[in-house]
This record gives structure tokens, sequence and C-alpha cells, in this order.
């Protein structure tokens, strides 16, 4: 017997939440990447699981093409991450790096 | 016809490439004027051959403005109106710059005069050849340029600069009536052709007409500076003499005059228009000269003297005898000039000296100065038998015998002080004995440059009036100009009965030669003192000295209001009107600055904002769809 739909779904929104709540709450600059990344994957959770409840595979595809862009984003995302530590602040405080502060 | 553009067309090109190239080529800009304007003269001096041979021309050059209905052509129209002024115009100007050769001799600017000089010739002779309304307006706001840059000729003093604007200023005024006529004659006859306007001319209502022609006076009053626009004049002899000899004694002033006689054909409808005109240029004339008795700066005297007869000229107009104000016109041109030519010679000879209280007895120091100058007193007074004589006899006859009675009587009696203030200058500046110190004042007669114009002129002044104006009414000017009229004016066969002529002629000379007379009494053999005169009546001296305060009269109504308006409009730009543009971007920039307060730079914050604005889109579906259900 199948997972129902909506344990899924409400799966996927708490991952959503969590990640969401980590991305406005923290300041550690690894830690809203990763949220960042646990709200991409609750997404796919969902596309996944409308895909297999109407029987549609499209969803499925989408979903890899939604991992390899996270992967590419998750690489250049982390590289910009290790630079701004390196040459501009020796911190992983969100609220060091201010400078589009108007 | 011969090349006629070569008139205009010389000057021009004389005045283009003096002021491109004059400083370069220094006092060759006087041989290049020079020569140009011998070209026009001789080209005038063709054409009036040609007229006088029965030639009569109106064409176009150029299609200037075509547009849909409104045509207009720029081209020439000859008769014999035009040949006369063309003569006037370009020979009075080659002598003129022959003279101003001697006069402005070691003036530093000397080429941007020789490139002003032709400047205004060419637009004088663009206003004279014109056959349309419009290509006279180009001629008449030139000259008023020519003559705004030429009277402030010297821009480093203040009062040259002030007269300059004030000529331009006051100029504007008459300008707007002209302008206002033009686009009025376009309105009611399609057409702004001479030839086409004047052919309609008699089909069109008489009140319209009076509107236009009373417009049309309005600026040939602005130019020719009439009552209640001529304050102008008067100042404008800030400017080198040469250029009042030339703008505002002999050409530009008698612009009006032309204009109006042009428009003839128009002024011959409306009898209420001609009354104005005469009567304005009656009271021009004695106004005028009422102030010229008592003014003491030599150039002022014939400047008022120059208003007055100019409104000699207008009375002709009024009383239709237009072929003698024209004839006025042309031997006024000569022995004006030459007043002021000699006036200048006098200032040159004296070191800029202008006060008539500071001369005295030059006759031994410049005796060519002093003969044509006198030459020219006795034809402006209209002593037989120089030319101001036949001419403006002729417009005292003309008054007479239409029987403009009260008219008349002003003419007479203004020509009585004509004759007394012209020898009230020519016995204080050449008889007597000299008021200034001769220890440091060493007057000289001026250089041939100066005086070969002088005898020119006098030559003309004696023989012009008798050569074209004899018998009166019937004289060559008579014959060659009245056919230009003759459409428009119906002359009455002047049976000339002769002793009412001999009595008029007599009447006019009594009324000068008493003039002189008096003027003999107070300045020559001191039998009358006019300081005792004065101080006896001291109001009216006070009154004419002052120029009846019409300056100051002006001022307050005029010159005041409109700078208190001028104040307020600035003041209403300034505050009300940059106010909302620079409200408007203030606002933006405070509105911006209360607004950056949001940009924290923050990622955290704006992670927030953007997920409170999903919920608050999200939210905004949900009640949607909500009260859409229910």
């Amino acid at each position: 017997m199948p997972i129902p739909l909506n344990y899924l779904l409400a799966t996927a929104a708490v991952l959503f939440m969590i990640g969401l709540a980590g991305v406005i709450l923290r300041r550690n600059l690894l830690i809203i990447f990763m949220s960042i990344e646990l709200m991409l994957n609750a997404t796919n959770l969902n596309l996944v699981a409308f895909s297999r409840y109407l029987g549609n595979v499209n969803g499925q595809i989408f979903v890899f093409f939604v991992l390899v862009v996270a992967a590419a984003e998750a690489a250049v995302g982390l590289a910009i991450i290790v630079a701004l530590v390196r040459h501009y602040k020796d911190s992983l405080n969100a609220d060091d790096f201010n400078l589009l502060k108007g | 016809m011969g090349p006629i553009w070569l008139i205009p067309v010389a000057p021009l090109a004389a005045a283009a490439i003096n002021g491109i190239f004059g400083k370069k080529i220094g006092k060759l800009t006087a041989a290049v004027a020079i020569a140009a304007l011998c070209i026009a003269l001789g080209e005038s001096f063709y054409v009036l051959a040609q007229v006088l041979g029965g030639a009569r021309a109106d064409a176009a050059f150029y299609s200037w403005i075509p547009v849909g209905k409104f045509q207009v052509s720029i081209g020439y129209l000859v008769d014999p109106l035009t040949v006369i002024m063309l003569l006037v115009v370009t020979g009075v100007s080659t002598l003129v710059h022959i003279y101003s050769v001697g006069y402005m001799e070691h003036d530093h600017a000397f080429w941007r005069f020789f490139a002003y000089l032709p400047l205004f010739t060419f637009f004088m002779l663009v206003l004279v050849l014109a056959n349309n309304f419009l290509q006279m307006f180009v001629g008449w706001e030139g000259v008023g340029l020519s003559s705004y840059l030429l009277i402030g000729f010297w821009y480093d003093r203040r009062s040259a600069v002030d007269a300059a604007n004030k000529a331009f200023i006051v100029n504007r005024v008459g300008d707007f009536g002209f302008t206002v006529a033009v686009i009025l004659i376009w309105t009611t006859f399609g057409t702004l052709g001479f030839a086409d306007v004047f052919k309609a001319a008699p089909s069109v209502s008489t009140a319209l007409l009076t509107g236009i022609t009373l417009l049309l006076f309005v600026g040939a009053c602005g130019k020719s500076a009439q009552i209640p626009l001529y304050t102008w004049l008067p100042d404008a002899m800030e400017g080198p003499t040469p250029v009042s000899a030339l703008i505002h004694a002999a050409t530009m002033v008698t612009a009006g005059v032309y204009m109006v006689a042009r428009c003839y054909p128009l002024f011959i409808h409306t009898p209420l228009t001609l009354s104005v005109v005469a009567w304005i240029g009656a009271i021009t004339a004695i106004f005028a000269a009422s102030i010229g008795l008592v003014q003491n700066d030599i150039k002022r005297v014939l400047a008022y003297s120059t208003v007055s007869q100019l409104g000699y000229m207008f009375l002709a107009l009024g009383v239709v005898v237009p072929v003698s104000g024209i004839f006025h016109l042309f031997t006024h041109a000569f022995f004006k000039g030459l007043l002021f030519l000699g006036a200048g010679s006098v200032i040159h000879g004296m070191h800029d000296e202008q006060d008539l209280r500071k001369m005295g007895g030059l006759k031994r120091w410049m005796p060519w100065t002093r003969w044509t100058f006198l030459v020219a007193c006795l034809a402006i007074s209209g002593i037989f038998p120089f030319a101001g004589f036949w001419s403006k006899d002729e417009i005292l006859g003309g008054a007479f015998d239409g029987g403009h009675d009260v008219l008349y009587a002003v003419g007479l009696f203004t020509a009585g002080l004509t004759a007394f203030y012209m020898f009230r200058e020519y016995f204080l500046v050449f008889e007597g004995t000299p008021r200034f110190d001769p220890e440091h004042v060493h007057p000289h007669e001026s250089s041939w440059w100066m005086v070969g114009p002088l005898v020119v002129l006098g030559v003309a002044s004696v023989v012009v009036g008798a050569a074209l104006g004899s018998p009166p009414d019937h004289g060559a000017l008579f014959n060659f100009l009245s056919p230009a009229f003759a459409n428009s004016v119906h002359f009455g066969t002047y049976e000339g009965v002769p002793t009412q002529t001999f009595i008029l002629i007599g009447v006019s000379l009594l009324f000068a030669l008493s003039g002189i007379g008096v003027a003999w009494q107070m300045y020559m053999s001191k039998a009358w003192s006019p300081e005792a005169l004065a101080a006896r009546f001291s109001l009216v001296y006070q009154l004419l000295f002052n120029k009846w305060y019409v300056d100051e009269i002006y001022n307050v109504l005029f010159v005041q209001p409109t700078l208190a308006l001028a104040r307020f409009l600035w003041a209403f730009d300034g505050y009300v009107i940059d106010g909302i543009v620079n409200g408007s971007g203030n606002l933006t920039r405070y509105v911006g600055r209360g607004l950056r307060k949001v940009q924290t730079g923050g990622v955290g914050n704006y992670a927030l904002g953007m997920t409170l604005g999903l919920l608050a889109i999200l939210g905004g579906f949900l009640v949607n769809s909500y009260l859409v259900t229910h």
C-alpha cells in the first residue's frame, strides 16, 4: 500500500518550513546554505509525490534537473563562501556581510 | 532692369566680408564697403534710367514660404516710389561711408563699424525693394537690429547701451502693431503681395481697412519716431554721428513714411486713419520743435528737428498730398544728413565736445563745415531757393488747399520754430566769440574724407528742391511720382491760383525769416537775453528743457509697471514654478532617504521579507478563494 499523498506533502511542508526557518533565523552562512538545500529538497519531494500520485513521470524527470542545478549552485555557493571568508572577513556570520546596506 | 539683385546683395557681401575678415584687413574694410555701395548706387541710377523710360517691375526671385495657400516670395517691386527711396538710401549711405573713413579714423573698432553700416544698408534696401508685406517686415526688423547695433556701437558706455535698448524696446511696440496688421492683411486678403492686396482693397469693408491701416500706422510711429513712440530717437544720438546722419535722420526713420506711402492704396479708403496720420504728424512736428528750442546738445537739437520734420511728412500723407511728403523725405535726407555730418565735423574738430554752450566762433577754424551747415540751416528753414523751401511749402500748400486750416497753422508755426532753433544752433556754434578756452581746445577743419560729402550734400541741398520741385505741384518729381499714386489718389487738378500761391509762399517765408530774426536778436546781436527770457517764463522753459517730462511720465506709466510685473513673474517663476519642479525632486529624495533604511544588507532580513511577501500572496489567494466559494 503506497504512502498517501497527504503524508508526503506534510513531510515536504515540514522540511520546507525547517529550511525557511533556518535561512531566516540562523546566522552561520553554511547553515543558511544547508537550509536552502533543505528547501530545495522539500520541493523535490513535492514534485516526486505529485508525479507518483498522478502517474506522470514528468515530475520525476524535473527533479533530476533540480538536483543538477542544486549541485551546481552548491558548488558555486560554497566557492563564494570560501572566497568571502578568505579574502573579505574571517567570519562565517551572515551579519558581518552587509555591503549592500542602504 | 539690369541685375537688380545687386542692389541689396552688394552691401550684404561687404558686410559679410568685413564682419568675417574685418579684424585682419583693418582699414581695407572701408574700401570694401564703399566699393559695394558704389555698385549699389550705380545700379540704382541704372534702374532710375529704366523707370524714367517707362519700365516697371514686380517679380519674385525665390519662393520663400510655400505652405499651402500661404505663399510668400522674395521679390522686388520697382516703381517711381521705390526708385526715389533707392537713390536716397544708396546715395546718402555712400556719402556717409566716405565721411566715416575720416570720422572713425582713430576708432579701435573701425572694421566693426564698416561691417554694421553696409548691413544696415542691405536691410534698408530689402525693405525698400520688397514686393510683399512679409519681406518688408524682414527689412523693417533688420534695420531695427542694425540701428540697435550702431546706437550701442560704443558698448562700453552705459548710456549708449541704455539708448540702444530703449530704441529696440520702443520699436517693439510699433512692430507689434505692424505684425498684427500683417496678420490681419493675410486673414482678410489671403495674400501678402502688395499688388494683390491693393487690387482687392476697395472691396473690403472700411472698418476692417481702418483697423489694418491704424495698426500699420502704429508700426510707422515706432520706426519714424512719432508721438507717442518718439522717445527713443533723441537718445539714439548716443551712436556715432555718421550713424545719426544715415539711420536716424536720412533713411531708417523715413521707413515709416515710406511704408505708409507704399500702402497708400489702403490708406486712401480710410478717412479716419488719414486724419489720425495728419494730426499725429502735425502734433509731433510742433511738439518736437518746441523741445528743440532749448536743448543744449548739438545733436539733440537735430534729433528733435528730425522728429519734427518726420511729422511734416506724415502731415503731408494725412492731408492727401503724398507726393509732397515723399518730396520732403527726399530733400530732408540731404539737408538733415548734411546737418548731422556737419555736427559730426564740429564734434570731431572740437575733440568730442557736444555742448553748444562751449562752442562759438568756429567759423574761423572750420570754413567748409560752416558754409555747408549754413546752407543746410537755410534749407531746413525753408528759405527760397533752398531745398526745404520747395518741399515744405508744398506740404503747407497741400494742407491749406485741403481745407485743413488748423493743421496748416500748426505747420506754419512749426516752420517758424524750425528756423529759430536751427539758427540758434548755427549762431551758437559758428558765430560770436568762442566760449571755450582756445589755450586748451584747438578746433580744426576736418579732413577731406569728411568735407567732401559735406560739399556734395550742400550742393544737393541747394539744387534738388528747385530742380525737382519747381513749379510747385507740377515739378519733375511730381510728374515722376504721381503715377505711383494715380490709382489711389484723385489729384484735383491744382489750378494754381497764382496770387494764392504767392501769398502762401510769402507767409511761410515770413514765418521762417521771423524765426531767424528772433534767433539773431537773441544770440547774435544779444538785444534780447535768452537767460532773462528763460527766467521770466521759467515754468515754460523748465517744461521744454525737460522735454515735457515725457520720459518721466512714461517711466511712471509704462516702465515701472512693466518692471513690477516682470519682477512679480520672476518671483512667480522662482518660487512657484521652480518650487514645483524642485519640490518633486526633493520629495523623491526624502522618500528615498526614508526607504533606504529597509535595505539592511542582512541576508536574513531579505529572506524574511520574501517569505512575508510570499505568505501575503498566498493569504490573498486563500481569502479570495474563500470569498468566491462562499
